[in-house]
């Protein structure tokens, strides 16, 4: 056996250093550290973790600024997974990443492996997953590559979700032509452990035995990581190969084999093989135990022959997972393995060295110090340009050129405001049995705990053309929608993970949207008391210099003591109707403005977080009190917009009163002035005086009725039935017409 | 009544199964991995509940048809034993020749995920009995593969001998096209064998059995077993 790597012939490492997409400087540093030039494994090896993907190098820096304590925190960013205590001894573990690049480049397999890795991150931390949601983007709904990457991409969550029998139970849907090129895929898992039962991925114990479990390794995936971290071209397509491929059946027998071993104390670490696989895997647990650690390539089950070491080691085939076991487990370990019919191998052992050393066919493919690899790794405070602040648009200069019924029908059915139910339905939102508000029913999912009374309430959330007009306010809502979709539905909102979509962050301005996002979304989750636990950043969003609109996409998590609880946005009939929170009519970044008149400009509403918290505290005090028949917030499309899709989800009417004087009515009925709830109660009396009492703005606004039509304070009337034919569709008719 | 679940590789709503028969039951039901070879003595119900057995390769249900367990579900239904099959479950009991006819891919192409309504079309069997005749109930539907189809006649023949158990009706009870949306045969949710003992259906009638959850819907059928079955 050989015992030093081969390195490269310099200038063709140099080379490769760079087709790899280290920059020169970051290519001295590997010199420097291994004091040679690098085998080809290792330049693989560093390449991939020093990828925008996995070390976060330009945004490390502005995440830091986000607030991640609580005393219900348990585990914050830095593990697999973010994880939560939510009572009676039980703890959520969740978290959102993104599947971006891939799900442009082949939709079904891109999405479905973006289910199946963040199904991953949750359950090796073990919890069992209980709720998927995810958080798209797509470009211009005319476009037929829309079409194409919107279908691929539904049936590739439903393919992938549906066969694991996680229900996917909420999500979000935009459209935007700065997606054209990049679509977004964001996906989220929530799952449920005992909160005294949490792994994690720090390796300790010298000898133990280091196990691969899951599926055999193949040549798929190879440098996903380092695609993801670059811009798309015209050539974009033929990064095919780099995609991997999914399989959610070895993904529901690792999630049960992994769940039974867990049972047991045979674990010590665990971290599932996801971005860089065998790499980061092997890196990051033997890193975070201030370990080194031994792997001998021989032993990694194998899908195909004649596979290399930098091949296996920069792989991303799915389904794998790496553990540490406690000395003498592996057998009982293996027999668990094999009854699912799970590849189980050990293939090196924890050693005091501090280095990895990787060993193939009686030769040394790699031996890296592991504290530089992480500690030198580049971290870059990228020059920020600021977006400049748009003015305020005077709701009182917009003409309304339609009228209030046209405009309604035309904003329900307008492809971010119409139904998503062709998407819903194509994903089975009710497998677990627990699902008590399943999508389109209220503001936030709703998920009970199986054998408890408590259930978690899940959203995901974010107003990309608010970020794009004013990152740092779009930030803010983004957090403070969450918060409030929680909120509407009577639940204690608790923590979020986030999803940082943006261009290139060596853009000044690109970078200056990210700052600014995180300044915003800093602000909110402190005043909301609201933390981050986990989240994902997914850089270089941009195809021929052309980036997408920012999007730092929000998952949030709350909690109900007992699910009955719960309230539902559906209007039930001979209700009062109480609008809390203040209307100024902004309609600047509006969908009215942009459907109706055909203009994107403005600031966008401003988040009074202060007010927020006051008007959202005093909401769910009122819904847990009882005193509440349906709640839904005010958000896109505004006030009118929120009365018509709780009369749709019921088919019941309402009668609406006259708007404040001052005001036109365009301006109140679709302005999308923030921190606002419609709240359907018996009386209102009782909710105004309490409202008063707590220093909240609330008014009267009408009356639900069973007649099935909304009738406007001049007696216009629109009908209930057609709003919802128009809303339900859009979706189908774009998708299914040809 | 004792029941056992059947758990492939694969299968994923054998804890809501499991919920729903303990609702109706108040004892958990055995869970029997399909390498199994036998049945446990006593037994008065098994179960095929829904999933992706070996994830749907090959064709729905034909893997899981050849297991060890499957030898033994098929003696233990000639002994005059009961068999629940639901969405995969059911598909599983068409590849194992135990029900006739198959379940093709949905008419659309797409996997459909939504409630049905679902007539009992009699209410006499050890599956139906708490129904009131001609009840008409609403359960959820997820399936890809769910779309019934048999040669005409073997579904003259299920007509004839009343072996349709459930059909895809309106909430008013009609079998109309718009009610029938993964294209199934007649409409035909739901299946008996000859002596009434064995019941396919696709539909997920144990996702309503909690008033907390998704109303109770489905309970009855639940409820029937436990009544039918109170030998053990």
């Amino acid at each position: 056996m050989t015992d030093a790597p081969s390195p490269l012939p310099s200038d063709r490492a140099a080379q490769l250093a760079a087709e790899f997409g280290l920059k020169p400087d970051e290519y001295e540093r590997v010199l420097a550290i291994l004091g040679r030039a690098p085998s080809l494994t290792e330049l693989g090896i560093f390449s991939v973790m020093w990828s925008e993907h996995c070390s976060y190098k330009s945004s490390r820096v502005w995440l830091r600024e986000l607030p991640t304590k609580a005393p219900w925190v348990i585990q914050g960013p830095g593990e697999n997974a973010g994880v939560i205590a939510i009572g009676e001894g039980l703890a959520a573990v969740f978290k959102m990443e993104s599947h971006n690049h891939p799900s442009f480049i082949e939709p079904y397999q891109g999405a479905a492996t973006g289910v199946g890795g963040i199904l991953r991150d949750v359950f090796t931390m073990g919890a069992r997953p209980v709720a998927n949601l995810n958080a798209l983007r797509f470009g211009d709904p005319k476009l037929p590559l829309t079409r194409r990457i919107l279908d691929g991409v539904v049936r590739g969550i439903g393919g992938y979700g549906n066969c694991v029998g996680v229900p996917t139970v909420g999500g979000e849907v935009n459209f935007h032509p700065a997606y054209n090129g990049n679509p977004l895929v964001n996906a989220m898992t929530v799952g449920i452990a005992r909160a005294d039962r949490i792994f994690y991925a720090r390796a300790t114990g010298v000898g133990n035995p280091v196990v691969y479990v899951g599926s055999k390794t193949g040549r798929d995936g190879i440098h996903g990581a380092t695609m993801a971290s670059a811009e798309f071209s015209a050539d974009s397509e033929e990064k095919r190969p780099t995609v991997q491929i999914g399989d959610p059946f070895s993904e529901k027998l690792l999630i049960e084999a992994c769940m039974e071993l867990m049972e047991t104390d045979a674990i010590v670490a665990i971290q599932d093989m996801g971005a860089a696989g065998l790499t980061s895997s092997s890196v990051e647990m033997a890193g975070k135990g201030g370990m080194g650690i031994e792997l001998d390539l021989d032993a990694v089950p194998q899908r195909e022959s004649g596979m290399t070491a930098y091949e296996m080691m920069l792989s991303e085939s799915q389904e794998r997972m790496l553990m540490i076991l406690k000395p003498g487990r592996e057998a009982e370990a293996e027999r668990i393995f094999r009854k699912w019919e799970l590849d189980f191998a050990v293939i090196g052992r924890l050693t005091d060295s501090g280095r990895i050393v990787i060993r193939h066919q009686g030769r040394v493919e790699a031996d890296i110090p592991l504290a530089p690899l992480e500690s030198e790794a580049p971290l870059y405070r990228r020059p920020t340009a600021e977006t400049p602040k748009p003015p305020v648009l005077d709701a009182a200069s917009v003409p309304d050129p339609v009228g209030i019924p046209a405009a309604l029908e035309r904003l329900v059915a307008c492809p971010d405001l119409c139904s998503r139910r062709w998407i819903w339905d194509q994903y089975d939102s009710m497998v677990g049995g627990q699902t008590a508000k399943r999508p389109g029913a209220a503001d936030a999912a709703v998920v009970r705990i199986e054998d408890h009374a408590r259930a978690l309430a899940l959203t995901t959330d974010c107003t990309p053309r608010y970020c794009a007009a004013d990152p740092e306010e779009g930030g803010k809502q983004a957090v403070a929608e969450a918060w409030r979709n929680i909120t509407a539905v009577g639940a204690t909102p608790l923590a979020i993970t986030d999803n940082m979509n943006f261009g290139n962050p060596e853009k000044p301005e690109i970078m200056g949207q990210f700052a600014a996002a995180v300044r915003g979304m800093a602000a909110a989750c402190a005043a909301l008391d609201f933390p981050v636990v986990s989240g994902n950043v997914s850089l270089y969003n941009e195809t021929e210099g052309r980036a997408i609109l920012p999007t730092p996409a929000i998952g949030g998590v709350g909690v109900l003591e007992r699910v009955t609880q719960a309230v539902g946005l559906a209007l039930p009939p001979g209700c009062e109707l109480v609008l809390v929170g203040e209307t100024r009519g902004w309609l600047g970044q509006s969908l009215w403005l942009r459907e109706i008149a055909g203009r994107e400009e403005g600031a966008p509403p401003p988040v009074d977080l202060a007010a927020e918290r006051r008007n959202g505290e005093f909401v769910r005090a009122r819904i847990l009190a009882g005193a509440v028949r349906a709640c839904h917030d005010c958000s896109d499309g505004g006030l009118l917009v929120a009365v018509a899709e709780m009369a749709m989800a019921s088919g019941a009417g309402a009668v609406l009163e006259a708007p404040p004087a001052g005001l036109p009515p365009h301006a109140f009925w679709f302005g999308e002035d923030q921190g606002r709830y419609v709240l359907a109660v018996a009386e209102a009396a009782p909710l105004l005086a309490a409202a008063r009492a707590a220093g909240v703005p609330a008014a009267r606004l009408g009356r639900s009725t069973a007649e099935g039509a909304l009738v406007l304070p001049d007696g216009r009337s629109i009908s209930v039935a057609s709003l919802r034919a128009a809303h339900e569709a859009t979706l189908p008719a774009l998708m299914e017409g040809g | 009544m004792k029941a056992a679940i059947i758990v492939f590789p694969g299968t994923n709503r054998e804890r809501d199964m499991a919920l729903a028969l303990h609702r109706a039951t108040g004892r958990r039901p055995l869970m029997l991995w399909h390498a199994e070879a036998a049945l446990p003595r006593g037994l008065d119900l098994a179960v095929l509940a829904g999933g992706f057995s070996y994830g749907d390769y090959l064709r729905c249900g034909a893997m899981a048809a050849h297991s060890p367990i499957m030898r033994a579900v098929r003696e233990f239904a000639a002994r005059g034993g009961h068999v629940l099959g639901v969405c995969n479950g059911f598909q599983i009991l068409c590849e194992a020749g135990m029900l006739p006819g198959a379940l093709l891919r949905n008419a659309s192409l797409r996997f459909l995920s939504m409630d049905c309504h679902m007539r009992v079309e009699r209410s006499d069997t050890a599956f139906t009995r708490r129904f009131p005749p001609g009840a008409v109930f609403r359960a959820t539907m997820a399936h890809g593969d769910g779309n019934y189809f048999a040669d005409t006649a073997t579904l003259d023949r299920l007509e004839g001998e009343g072996l349709v158990a459930l059909r895809y009706v309106t909430p008013a009870g009609e079998a109309t096209p718009e009610a029938n949306r993964n294209g199934a045969a007649r409409n035909i949710a739901g299946i008996y064998s000859e002596n009434l003992r064995v019941m396919g259906l696709m539909p997920h009638p144990e996702n309503q059995v909690d008033p907390e959850i998704d109303g109770t819907d489905g309970l009855p059928l639940f409820q029937s077993l436990a009544d039918s079955l109170v030998a053990a």
